[in-house]
């Protein structure tokens, strides 16, 4: 059966059973490896996508109810070329260790900072409590998520000071 | 001079009404004790203390969530108002600093604060006045104990007359039944302990037993199903709905646990009933199971049929064999729209390959798809089950963002008629659409935990 998703912006006709999880449709029909299949079952958090602006389990949603919605992946949030604000502070903070679960992080953090670009670190840990990392750099992923809200709102500011790059 | 004599007697009759109300209502202030707070307390009493306090859940309704532990002020709704709960720490202008345990035992007793004015039943005391003053004594050395924190709760948002808490002194008139159970001496010693813990300070009933037109519990509908916190508190007598009925060994088992292999996890208020209730002696849990089982009874030899069925096909084993945590979605076509979703989305958990209580509960199993208000699903649905902080927990996803009203009603609908033989809900898309919107208001939480004050410390705070 043909399905119509949008995906990082773009139209896409798939063909697939409807009751496909949607992460596979990304990793096997779209080539978009960046979400990752880590549990399969809701649990870890390795394949989070944003739909519609919020964070959910790409492995956990069949393609049928995403029919017109808005799906945002890591490979949308920039490019290597250009990274965007928060793969640019993941880099900057080096907060990947074995990088299987930034992905799923990112994105988590992507949704948290649409809603709340200066979030606390409790509002970081509550957005990221399904997110699981076992190498343990959650200091360094906390530390890049307050970065990539900073580096969202210089963005957004018209003139940003001269000197104060940091 | 006959006008005159009616009135007299007429006022006469007033005043002596007054009276009789004065003395019914009156109650006296205990004075302040000033050194109350500071009071030493033998060790062991305030361990006991804080067995009794984690039993009585006192946590539940004196804590903001993360505010500091039984500093008061959380909102409680009723059909009544808004009543806020008070503060419990030892702070001696805005807690209970400034109480002898003389006044302490009197709250728990008559439902009476220390200036003399009766509290309202939010407070549970209709279960607390069968609390001995033993311990009781243990409560108050356990409470005056903790950290003093300063408090003040919101004022009380009752409709007029119920802000006038001279009126309470006929509420329990009619509905307050003072003091300890009558002993009855022809069960066992477990039973009793049970009835005692449940009656009492477990206060079981406060949720599991519907409220009449003046909030007080239906006797007649004794732990016939109740509401806590935009949750149903299912029936826990003869009407329980589980597929399986529960008996000492899984209801023992799934108190200490949060969960049970035919029942799945406890969630809701109730996690924080079973999260706190791991403070307790294996012995009292199973003399709650003894007590709880006794006032279910014996199932009809139908349900007993069914559950031997249940139980041959859920019991032990039935996992191993295909133990791949993959899931595999399995395609509906021609089913209807809830059906096709329920495969494609819950059935991959649901009827995984996973056990209790990190697996997904198999429906034929479950109590909420045969229970009488869909509303427990509908918050697992749209809201899931959280992780809980620092610790494993089981967890569901939240669908909110999701699947529309009608595709939750579609899915609710699909599991009703599968898996039990109860008549379909009725009104299930504006149940849903006012969940969704906070109209019907729900307390989200992780599975068995206790969750309010920060960092989970839960009854060891201060």
């Amino acid at each position: 059966m043909s399905i119509s998703l949008i995906v990082n912006g773009s139209p896409h006709q798939v063909d697939a059973d409807p009751a496909t999880p949607l992460l596979y449709v990304l990793r096997d029909d779209l080539a978009l490896n960046g979400a990752k299949y880590g549990c399969g079952l809701g649990q870890c958090g390795s394949c989070t996508v944003v739909v519609d602006g919020e964070a959910v389990l790409s492995c956990m949603v069949p393609v049928m109810l995403l029919e017109g919605r808005e799906i945002t992946t890591i490979e949308g949030l920039g490019t290597i070329d250009e990274p965007g604000p928060l793969q640019q502070a993941f880099i900057e903070l080096q907060a990947a260790q074995c990088g299987y679960c930034i992905p799923g992080m990112m994105m988590s953090a992507h949704a948290l900072l649409r809603r709340n670009a200066r979030p606390s670190d409790a509002e970081i840990r509550e957005a990221l409590a399904t997110n699981l990392c076992r190498c343990g750099t959650h200091m360094r992923i906390l530390a890049a998520i307050r970065r990539a809200g900073e580096l969202m709102q210089a963005a957004s500011l018209p003139e940003p000071e001269e000197g104060r790059a940091g | 001079m006959w006008a005159f004599r009616v009135v007299i007697v007429f006022a006469a009759a007033i005043i002596l009404a007054a009276g009789a109300f004065f003395f019914l209502a009156w109650r006296s202030e205990i004075p302040e004790e000033a050194a109350a707070a500071e009071a030493a307390f033998a060790p062991e009493l305030v361990a006991k203390g804080a067995q009794l306090a984690a039993l009585g859940n006192c946590i539940a309704c004196h804590t903001v969530p993360g505010k500091p532990a039984f500093s008061g002020g959380l909102a409680l709704p009723t059909p009544f108002g808004t009543i806020y709960s008070t503060n419990i720490t030892p702070d001696r202008e805005t807690g209970i600093g400034g109480w002898s345990e003389e006044a302490f035992q009197r709250a728990m007793n008559e439902g009476v604060d220390r200036e003399g004015d009766h509290l309202y039943p939010a407070f549970p005391y209709d279960h607390f006045t069968r609390v001995s003053a033993e311990d009781n004594r243990a409560l108050y050395a356990f409470l005056m104990t903790r950290a003093a924190v300063k408090a003040e709760a919101p004022q009380n948002d009752l409709q007029f007359p119920l802000t006038y808490r001279p009126l309470l002194a006929a509420w329990k008139l009619a509905f307050f039944d003072r003091g300890a159970l009558e002993p009855d001496t022809s069960q066992s010693e477990a039973w009793t302990r049970g009835r005692y813990l449940v009656e009492g300070l477990g206060h079981c009933g406060a949720c599991h037993t519907p409220r009449n037109a003046f909030g007080a519990e239906d006797r007649d509908q004794y732990f016939g199903g109740g509401e806590a916190e935009g949750w149903q508190a299912y029936a826990i007598n003869k009407d329980s709905k589980a597929p399986i009925p529960w008996d000492e060994q899984s209801l023992a088992f799934y108190l200490r646990n949060g969960w049970h292999e035919f029942h799945g996890v406890s969630r809701g208020p109730m996690a924080e009933v079973t999260g706190n209730l791991s403070g307790l002696p294996d012995s009292d849990i199973m003399a709650i199971a003894t007590y709880i089982t006794s006032i279910m009874g014996d199932p009809t030899p139908e349900r007993g049929q069914r559950a031997a069925q249940l139980r041959e096909t859920f019991e032990g084993d039935y996992l191993e064999q295909a133990a791949d945590s993959q899931s595999s979605p399995v395609s509906a076509s021609g089913g209807s729209p809830g059906e096709a979703i329920y495969l494609a989305a819950c059935a991959s958990c649901h009827e995984g390959q996973r056990r209790q209580p990190f697996g997904g509960l198999n429906f034929n199993l479950s109590t909420a798809v045969n229970a009488p208000n869909p509303q427990n699903i509908v918050n697992v649905v749209l809201f899931g089950l959280p992780p809980a902080d620092g610790e494993a927990s089981a967890v569901m996803p939240a669908f909110r963002h999701l699947l529309s009203d009608q595709q939750v009603a579609d899915v609710l609908a699909y599991m009703r008629e599968r898996f039990s033989e109860e008549q379909p809900w009725a009104g299930l898309v504006e149940l849903i659409a006012n969940t969704r919107s906070g109209a019907h208001k729900v307390t989200i939480r992780p599975s068995d935990g206790i969750e309010r004050a920060p960092h989970n410390v839960g009854a060891e705070e201060g």
